[in-house]
């Protein structure tokens, strides 16, 4: 034959079986992890000009935790377990009257309404990491609650739910827009005003 | 016999499998496309605490990482037990925090450069002395949104 067939076709079958074991691989390896974590934000650097604001004592709700991870919350040792119930009866209050959402015990020598409420934490330098977050935890957790009982009372929703899809991109805009302002509302009701003071050295 | 071997006909064609591969690339492109392949292999011991009240950290262009821990065992003979920060894929002195938070910001664009949000992921072993450290780095330097990443979980798993 002076003539040769032409290059013989390349089998295609398999291609299949090479693209599903790329597949594969890239399906194990992927993690479509979204991290999740408690968000705070840090007083900023530089205090305000006018530091002369007197808060009264009473306002203060102090927390303290020590090296082995004892709690001391206005000067009495407590049970990690009943912090969230003590804050929660802290900054629900109402003491002076101006709040009338507050279902406190309006006990007068506690905080005088939440918007003058203050937690204050405090920790030590040999404090574990894991107390700290289960502290934190507990007292994101007494706002959470208190938030999730107005937001409840006002637009029967929980307010985590309604933040949480008001924080998702995925959300369409129109329904962003129409939260923002319950979002804001309910926030305001129980302001989150938790201080940490610097780290005792002993 | 003959009866049944000859209808041919009857029988169902094969399905063509000449669009499968079509098919499969298609998936491939779309996980190739959405993997993130982890971009700092950890040198410290990551466990982190559990919490329940967490919120998700969207938009993972608006979050730079420390992660703070005792070394791994391969790294504890150089660099002992002690819990250490890594910025990156070095272990990093506290006093390095705020040039990294400085450089990481200028990497970002303009518009998101405000609402970063700096996400401690911290070893639930560590002490609270190094974080506060930290916490001081990043009042320096302005970054004063954090998070604290942990699990979803009961929080009094922590205190065992």
């Amino acid at each position: 034959m002076p003539r040769r067939k032409g290059a013989p076709e390349v089998n295609a079958g398999s291609m299949a079986d090479i693209a599903f074991l790329l597949l594969i691989f890239f399906l194990v390896t992927t993690t479509i992890e979204t991290d999740a974590g408690l968000d705070r934000m840090l007083p900023p650097a530089e205090p305000p000009e006018d530091v002369d604001v007197v808060i009264k004592q009473k306002n203060i709700f102090t927390v303290n935790i020590n090296r082995n991870g004892q709690l001391l919350v206005e000067e009495e040792i407590l049970d990690i377990k009943n912090l969230r119930k003590e804050a929660i009866a802290f900054l629900d209050n109402g003491g002076d009257g101006s709040c009338n959402y507050c279902k406190g015990r309006k006990d007068a020598s506690s905080s005088d309404n939440p918007e003058k409420a203050i937690i204050s934490l405090k920790n030590d330098r040999e404090t574990k990491y894991s107390t700290y977050i289960t502290v934190q935890n507990e007292l994101v957790g007494a706002y959470n609650d208190l938030r999730n009982r107005e937001a409840q009372r006002l637009f029967g929703r929980d307010f985590t739910e309604m933040e949480a899809k008001y924080l998702n991109p995925e959300t369409p805009s129109a329904e962003r827009d129409d939260l923002k302002p319950k979002v804001k509302r309910v926030q305001e009701l129980f302001p989150q005003k938790l201080s940490e003071a610097e780290t005792s050295v002993n | 016999m003959a009866k049944f071997a000859k209808k041919k006909d009857g029988d169902l064609p094969a399905v063509s499998t000449a669009s499968l591969p079509d098919i499969v690339f298609m998936l491939l492109f779309f996980f190739m496309t959405v993997t993130t392949m982890k971009d700092s292999s950890l040198l410290v011991q990551n466990t982190l605490p559990n919490a329940s009240e967490v919120k998700k950290l969207e938009k993972k262009d608006r979050v730079i990482y420390i992660y703070v821990g005792k070394p791994t065992r391969e790294y504890q003979s150089v660099y002992g037990t002690e819990p250490k920060i890594q910025l990156n894929d070095k272990f990093a002195d506290v006093n390095e925090v705020g040039s990294y938070i400085l450089a990481e910001r200028a990497k970002k664009p303009q518009e998101l450069q405000n609402v970063l949000t700096t996400a401690l992921k911290v070893d639930k072993d560590a002490n609270m002395g190094l974080i506060s450290d930290i916490k001081q780095k990043l009042r320096q330097v302005n970054a004063l949104k954090v998070n604290y990443t942990t699990y979803e979980g009961d929080a009094f798993n922590n205190l065992q």
